[in-house]
């Protein structure tokens, strides 16, 4: 048993092809693929929402002319 | 070199071993903007030095004795035979310097070594030498703002110069006893550099002890934030820059199958990686991307958009994917890149709260956590490949691999716990509170001050 089908090296590299483990399981990591990528956006655009929400109530005149200055 | 076509790939392999050595700088350059950006400025100076010094100190010594561990120890010795002969790594070899091929058994260059490492051993040692400061210098980031820096520059020999050159001579050669008894499969050194590397730091730590303020009355941690983030930023940006070179070095870039022993039949060239098994330079970049990306995207999300550990989980992602990133596909490189940082998020923070370790760049996280992580990963998504291209090694298998990080990281943390332990009982490992206090670099600043007072008066006295 070999997670890519590979138990000897002792082999012509022109017959060789793919070598990474768990071949046929392409489409199923183009899925989860997709699914990292969508989900990040979706976390990071409701946590920059709630960081923004919290910033604005935080930002007063005060704090808001002191961070102006700060440029 | 007996033809033209062999001339020409052993030159082009001596010049890509070139190339990956001037790329691996870019990592000190990026750790020394790393360790300054997160030490207040009260201790930059010192900081820079320790960590800079690291390069000569760790580059002498393995000169003199790491290369020959590296070709000599691959059997234990004692496991798999005795001592190998390397007397093309003694230091007192003509082949240790300038060379042009020709043999002379007086002086104990035999032929075949003369062919093999007259242009190559200048540049294989300096790439191991690049590997050897790296693992040095990721002690030095945890330690900042109240290490010895004597203290530090021991430990660095003795991890830089002897441990990590001993654990690659056993898993991360093409003969070293580890691969050929546990499959052990570590093509991006996540165990032979940073697993090591990390197990060094937390023994380090234990005996040095925190910071002080680091930890308030009732335990809790206080954050001591970097000085300069973007600093800190950019440090970590050159580092992942320099890792380029460092994959690149991990690879043997072009050879034929008769130089694998006729192995691997047929007439392909290959590239291989270090255990001489076939990988493509594609297959590397691919997986270096993707894992650095998924470090990155994870460790946004794990600390809701902190800049230092989204940087440092892309770190640990590429660490992560390490060990089998010659053979994963890009988005399970990915993913692992992605899942190993959250959990070594999470140790860090736990282990600062539980055990009142004050590791000041997260360490043993990204490199301990994440390397020892990386093998045992590999050992099941690679289970039952052949480890290397000669018959009679074991396969690659998860016992072998989580028996292989165990060694990995007890290599690092045994002997720097005995060494700091001595250390501190000579006051060698700790600088005194008081300095502590003021800042390291306190008479620097003084003379500094006192320069400036001094030159600026004198000019003021000149107008008229």
């Amino acid at each position: 048993m070999s997670t890519n089908g590979m138990t000897s090296w002792a082999v012509d590299l022109k017959d060789v092809g793919a070598i990474y483990p768990f071949q046929g399981s392409e489409t199923l990591l183009v899925i989860l693929g997709l699914a990292f990528w969508i989900g990040w956006h979706i976390w990071q655009i409701r946590h920059e929402n709630a960081e923004l929400k919290s910033e604005k109530t935080r930002a007063n005149a005060e704090r808001s002319r002191k961070h102006i200055d700060r440029y | 070199m007996g033809d033209n076509l062999s001339a020409l790939t052993v030159i082009f392999t001596e010049f890509y071993y070139w190339m990956t050595v001037v790329i691996m700088f870019l990592i000190h350059v990026g750790f020394c903007m790393y360790e300054v950006g997160a030490s207040r400025r009260k201790n930059h100076l010192h900081t820079l030095l320790k960590n800079t010094m690291a390069i000569p100190i760790v580059t002498v010594t393995f000169y003199l004795f790491g290369w020959y561990i590296y070709s000599a120890f691959v059997n234990g010795p004692g496991i798999t035979g005795g001592l190998a002969a390397a007397d093309f790594a003694e230091p007192w070899s003509p082949l240790m310097a300038a060379h042009l091929q020709g043999a002379d058994p007086a002086l104990g260059v035999s032929a075949a070594d003369a062919a093999l490492w007259h242009r190559l051993n200048g540049v294989f040692w300096a790439a191991f030498a690049l590997f050897s400061i790296t693992t040095a210098s990721i002690i030095s980031g945890a330690i900042i703002e109240r290490a010895r820096v004597g203290a530090f520059w021991i430990i660095a020999v003795l991890i830089g110069s002897v441990m990590w050159i001993l654990d690659a001579s056993w898993g991360w050669h093409p003969l070293g006893w580890m691969v050929k008894l546990l499959g052990y499969h570590d093509a991006y050194a996540a165990g032979v550099v940073h697993a090591i590397a990390g197990g060094a730091v937390l023994a380090v730590l234990i005996v040095l002890g925190p910071r002080l303020g680091k930890f308030r009355a009732d335990g809790t941690p206080r954050d001591i934030p970097p000085h300069n983030v973007w600093l800190v930023t950019i440090g970590l940006f050159l580092i992942y820059t320099g890792f380029w070179g460092f994959y690149a070095a991990c690879n043997i870039p072009i050879i034929s199958t008769t130089a694998i022993a006729g192995q691997i039949t047929g007439d392909t060239w290959t590239t291989t990686n270090i255990y001489l098994a076939p990988t493509s330079l594609s297959a590397i970049t691919f997986n270096f991307l993707m894992s650095l990306s998924g470090g990155m995207m994870a460790g946004y999300v794990i600390s809701k958009g902190d800049a230092f550990w989204t940087y440092s989980a892309g770190l640990c992602g590429v660490i992560a994917g390490s060990a089998g990133n010659d053979l994963y596909h890009p988005i399970q490189a990915m993913l692992i890149g992605a899942i190993v940082p959250c959990i070594a998020y999470k140790m860090h923070y736990w282990v600062e709260r539980r055990f009142k370790l004050d590791d000041a760049v997260g360490a043993v996280a990204v490199h301990g956590y994440g390397g020892f992580l990386s093998v045992v990963i590999a050992g099941f998504m690679l289970w039952g490949q052949p480890s290397s291209p000669y018959e009679g090694y074991a396969h690659i298998n998860p016992l072998g691999s989580i028996i292989g990080a165990v060694i990995m990281f007890a290599l690092g943390f045994i002997p720097t716990y005995i060494v700091a332990r001595i250390l501190n009982s000579f006051d060698l490992l700790r600088v005194p509170k008081e300095v502590e206090l003021v800042g390291l670099d306190f008479a620097t600043n003084e003379a500094y001050d006192a320069a400036v007072a001094d030159v600026t008066a004198a000019e003021r006295a000149m107008v008229k």
